[in-house]
């Protein structure tokens, strides 16, 4: 599991591992199923060695990973802003990007639609190049068929983005 | 206003019934369009964005708000001085196209000449030389009918700049569109760019904004963000194809 989506998870407060497991479920949906349930605090306990987060036991209870509270170090917070701003190319894939708005919404720690434009203007960017290096092909070109599947596979990245736009919009104003 | 723009409004307005019903579609817009400029105006259905461009051409009239091409005051014209600005400094480019089945390819391209008042010879020659420019010489005697979507959107384009308009304002161009035949269609655009046409288009077709020189996102009636993408090329297409390090 992506280190960062955990400590992303963590940002809105201190948790239980099982507290960050049902914020991926609820995230994930049925995406979520085939996870391990153990990977969350495999995750956890290799953050916590590289200084990222810091356990508390809780007191007067035998030592299991789903007792300890996780909490962010700043060198954690440090790490989750980085991961925030950060325009991934190619990519990020479909299921960080989504974990990334909805970690960052809900720890207010940056707001999702910006996140989302930052990314639009990029695919934007590429979209652009794409079409322009198509548009030069001439008809038929095999090269032409390739540059028209990367055009379609960008359309439909900017068609999702207008969604989780759609979406966070909605969840900003509050209805 | 903008001394250089050739198109521009400034608190642009357009409500529809009144009360609790009343409907902002268009609310408080202001734009300057530069000449030779492309501009793309992306929104979702019923964000504003056909009725701000009918405002923009004189087929409709604001509720408030200035507008003004090439220094006329487009939203104080007389309906004669409207109907001539229409045929003459604007030239129309719809999702539906909007040909005149009755009539060839040739003579729906020639028709805005005639109507202008220009000798049927010279019309003629002007629409032959457009199709010949639009790549559809060999289709110039074929009915619309007999045209596929994306000939047909040429067709029309072709009659959008019949009389050499100071501005073309196109409305879903490629919204009924195939890959292939939206792929023409911006080429053709990309081409009276080059010559030096000025475009304004609405669309929500990423394709097109991603290849205008000015993208302007529109919701619920004002525009809510703009990005210049010129000279966007950063050559990594490759990564996005899967061929990352096969050099």
């Amino acid at each position: 599991m992506q280190q960062e989506v955990v400590l992303a998870l963590l940002a809105k407060e201190p948790s239980h591992g099982y507290q960050l497991r049902a914020r991926l479920r609820q995230a994930l949906g049925p995406l979520g199923e085939g996870m391990n349930a153990g990977q969350v605090y495999v995750t956890l306990t290799r953050l916590e060695k590289a200084g990222l987060v810091v356990a508390e036991q809780a007191a007067g209870l035998p030592d299991r990973p789903d007792r300890k509270v996780y909490e962010l170090t700043p060198a954690g917070q440090q790490r989750v802003a980085g991961w925030l701003a950060e325009v991934s190319w190619p990519g990020p894939a479909p299921a960080e990007f989504h974990l990334k708005l909805v970690a960052a919404a809900a720890a207010r720690l940056a707001d999702p639609l910006t996140i989302v434009d930052v990314q639009r203007r990029e695919l934007l960017l590429r979209l652009r190049d794409a079409q322009r290096a198509a548009m030069a092909e001439p008809d038929g070109s095999e090269a032409g068929l390739l540059l028209e599947g990367l055009v379609l596979r960008l359309q439909a990245d900017l068609r999702w983005l207008e969604a989780c736009e759609r979406h966070w919009t909605s969840r900003r104003d509050g209805s | 206003m903008t001394e250089d723009a050739l198109l521009s409004c400034r608190d642009l307005r357009k409500t529809y019934g009144k009360d609790a019903g009343l409907v902002r579609a268009v609310d408080g817009v202001d734009l300057d369009v530069a000449a030779g400029e492309t501009v793309a105006i992306m929104g979702p259905s019923g964000c504003g964005k056909s009725t701000l461009l009918h405002l923009l051409g004189g087929l409709d009239r604001p509720s408030g708000g200035e507008v003004r091409l090439a220094s006329r005051r487009v939203d104080q014209m007389s309906e004669r001085a409207l109907a001539r600005l229409r045929q003459d400094a604007v030239g129309f480019v719809f999702q539906a196209f909007h040909l005149m089945d009755e009539l060839t390819a040739v003579e729906n391209v020639e028709l805005p000449a005639l109507l202008a008042g220009r000798p049927a010879r010279a019309a003629r020659r002007r629409a032959t030389e457009l199709m010949e420019r639009v790549g559809l010489a060999e289709r110039a005697g074929f009915l619309p009918t007999a045209l596929s979507g994306g000939q047909r959107q040429r067709v029309a384009i072709a009659r959008a700049v019949a009389n050499e308009p100071a501005v073309v304002l196109a409305d879903e161009p490629t919204g009924n569109l195939d890959s292939a035949a939206t792929l023409e269609v911006l080429r053709l655009f990309e081409s009276l760019h080059a010559a030096g046409q000025t475009l304004v288009i609405v669309t929500h077709d990423s394709r097109i904004a991603a290849t205008a020189d000015r993208m302007i996102s529109m919701r619920d009636g004002t525009f809510i963000d703009e990005t210049r993408l010129t000279g966007g090329t950063r050559g990594d297409l490759g990564a996005l194809a899967g061929l990352e390090g096969w050099s």
